[in-house]
């Protein structure tokens, strides 16, 4: 398993369209990928759920990875955050 | 042939093709099913059609209001592709067997509140997102298209009742007329039938399930009277009546370029009433002198989010510059219970006439008012802008409005933003109002009496309760002794006072507000040249 702790940048947070480029982006791989705030975890495929943890700038997330292609993904979401949030 | 008759709100003949408009939030029967597994492909039939609406709908976008209004499409087309959701649907229909339409109307009431109780007001307004694209769902699996008004033909709408944000997002190239069930004369329907210059009738006993898309009509807002599939010689008489119709038009367009102005003299300022960017083009069209009341609040309605600082920014730059100097005058949010978009989520009231509406919704979150206030300042460095703050009952709210104004250019000169301080007036549409307008008087820089609002708080009666049509006397005396009351206040301290209800465009009226000492009228595009024309006739030294 492999994880990593970001903290959000964005002015508006994890909102609507970034989280839907996420759970696209998190699609792309088979590894079990979730997001966990505050000890509250969902997988990375649930849209909803993922924009319910409400994330604000300022506030840490930390992204985990579980299967096969989980360092590609690992990567790929790193690359990810950094860019869009 | 199918005649029926209503109340006329505003007076044209049209022939052309019926629409039947249905409205958004519709009636969703549970229904027992047997075959669970047909449901499911029904189901994945309207997520599949609903996908390739959003699409359309996001290019569409794309085109006439750029890349960052049309995001919202492409929200709602991941949203659809929400696994628990999409899964929360299946499980319904399967373990409950009970019909798709039900399971999603279920399924989205449960997505939406989960939104509606976070503690973030961005979040909370996606709400909204989860409804409609539940409401899309259930249109598809019933068999309606996107409330029918996506065809290119023009065509007269037909509907039970239309809300504010059902008008505001109709592309008004395409409408003919408008034919309601139920509605009143001061509804915005009826408002905006007048802005558009198109027949409208109202109160009209249909049965929508007879009528479908495609059917023509002849709606006669003289006699009042609405004619379903009519006969030859029908269709020739209305032929002959628009063709008079447009003669008469045409008569007018002479008073172009010319001024308002009595027989022995006396002028008067005539502008024009609109609610977006687009209507600066019937104002122009009618030669109006201004703009004397642009209704904000349409800025806000039919969305799914608060509209931007720099969106509105742009909105009131914009009609500035299209006026070209001539005055703007802008109304603040002007939304309650009975005019509201979803993320406001103002919830029911019992009496949205006297509730949280306006000023006080301003007063009470700051936030967005300073975003609209800083809009206008900024807006205002580039034209003729006035700002006018609607449902004013005290001096201590006009105070408070100042001191959020000040603040605001506190931060705009800390930000080094460009911006100017408009010049500042109140509506006076409340009997509170009058009854202090000396006070006020010394506080604003004018007075906009916005008739149709007083004359229901002071007759006592809802604008928007048909049975009460015929008890709303616009033209009793205590609302003329009050317009008399602040226009005298008005000048006694040097201050301007005008109305910008619908009673302006009375022109059975306009020789007593020419007489009372009125300085501006507005009304709407429509009209500006049928009361240019009875000032002009008008004679004050009889």
């Amino acid at each position: 398993m492999k994880e990593f702790n970001y903290e959000i940048k964005d002015e508006q947070g994890i909102h609507a369209r970034p989280a839907g480029l996420l759970v696209k982006e998190a699609k792309k791989f088979t590894s079990a990928l979730t997001i966990t705030k505050n000890g509250q975890t969902k997988k990375l495929t649930q849209l909803m759920m993922v924009m319910s943890l409400g994330v604000k700038k300022g506030e840490v997330v930390t992204i985990q990875a579980d299967g096969e292609d989980e360092e590609a993904a690992i990567e790929a979401l790193k690359a990810f955050f950094e860019q869009n949030l | 042939m199918l005649k029926l008759s209503g109340k006329s709100v505003y007076k044209g003949v049209v022939l052309g093709p019926v629409t039947v408009f249905r409205p958004q939030d519709q009636l969703v029967k549970r229904t027992k099913i047997e075959d669970p597994q047909s449901e499911i492909l029904r189901l994945q039939e309207a997520v599949v059609h609903a996908q390739e609406q959003l699409k359309k709908l996001y290019d569409k976008a794309v085109k006439e209001v750029g890349e960052a209004s049309a995001a919202i499409f492409e929200v709602h087309q991941m949203m659809l592709e929400d696994e628990d959701y999409l899964d929360a649907i299946h499980n319904m229909i399967q373990t409950e067997l009970v019909n798709a339409e039900y399971a999603a109307a279920v399924t989205g009431d449960n997505f939406s509140q989960m939104f509606a109780d976070m503690d973030d007001d961005y979040m909370k307004a996606r709400a909204a997102d989860v409804k409609d694209i539940s409401n899309r769902l259930i249109r598809n699996l019933q068999g309606n298209a996107d409330n029918g008004l996506d065809s290119d033909e023009p065509s007269i709408i037909v509907a039970d009742d239309l809300s504010p944000s059902e008008t505001v997002q109709m592309d008004k190239e395409k409408i003919l007329g408008f034919v309601t069930i139920h509605g009143s004369t001061n509804s915005h329907t009826a408002i905006l039938a007048r802005m558009m210059n198109i027949p409208a009738l109202i109160g009209v006993p249909m049965n929508l399930d007879e009528l479908h898309n495609g059917m023509l009509a002849v709606v006669d807002g003289f006699s009042g009277e609405v004619v379903f599939e009519p006969d030859d010689q029908l269709r020739q008489a209305a032929h002959e009546k628009m063709k008079q119709e447009q003669e008469k038009l045409h008569l007018l367009q002479n008073l172009k370029d010319k001024e308002n102005v009595t027989l022995d003299g006396r002028s008067i300022k005539i502008y024009a009433n609109i609610g977006s960017v687009g209507d600066v083009g019937y104002v122009l069209e009618n030669d109006a002198g201004g703009i004397g009341l642009f209704r904000s609040e349409f800025l806000y309605l039919g969305r799914n989010d608060f509209p931007s600082e720099e969106e509105q920014f742009q909105a009131y730059k914009q009609v500035a510059q299209m006026m070209g100097g001539k005055k703007v005058i802008i109304r603040t949010l002007d939304i309650g219970a009975d005019k509201q978009a979803d993320y406001f989520n103002l919830g029911r009231e019992e009496n949205p006439a006297l509730g949280y509406r306006a000023i006080r919704i301003c007063l009470k979150q700051p936030e967005i008012f300073k975003t609209q206030l800083r809009a206008l300042l900024r807006a205002a460095a580039f034209g003729n802008i006035s700002v006018m703050y609607p449902m004013i009952t005290s001096t201590e709210e006009v105070t408070a409005i100042y001191d959020i104004v000040k603040e605001v250019q506190k931060e705009l000169d800390e930000n080094e933003t460009p911006y100017k301080l408009p010049e500042q007036g109140v509506m006076i549409e409340t009997p509170a109002a009058v009854m202090i307008s000396d006070e006020l008087a010394e506080m604003v820089d004018f007075f906009s009496i916005g008739t149709n609002d007083l004359t229901q708080y002071t007759l006592a009666i809802d604008r928007q309760n048909e049975k009460l049509d015929d008890f709303y006397k616009p033209h009793h005396k205590a609302i003329l002794r009050m317009i008399q009351m602040v226009t005298d206040n008005a000048h006694k301290h040097g201050k301007w006072a005008g109305i910008c209800g619908e009673l302006g465009a009375d022109t059975d009226l306009t020789e007593e507000f020419l007489r009372m000492g009125l300085d501006e009228l507005s009304v709407a595009p429509s009209m500006v040249l049928k009361v240019r024309k009875a000032v002009r006739e008008t004679d004050l030294s009889k």
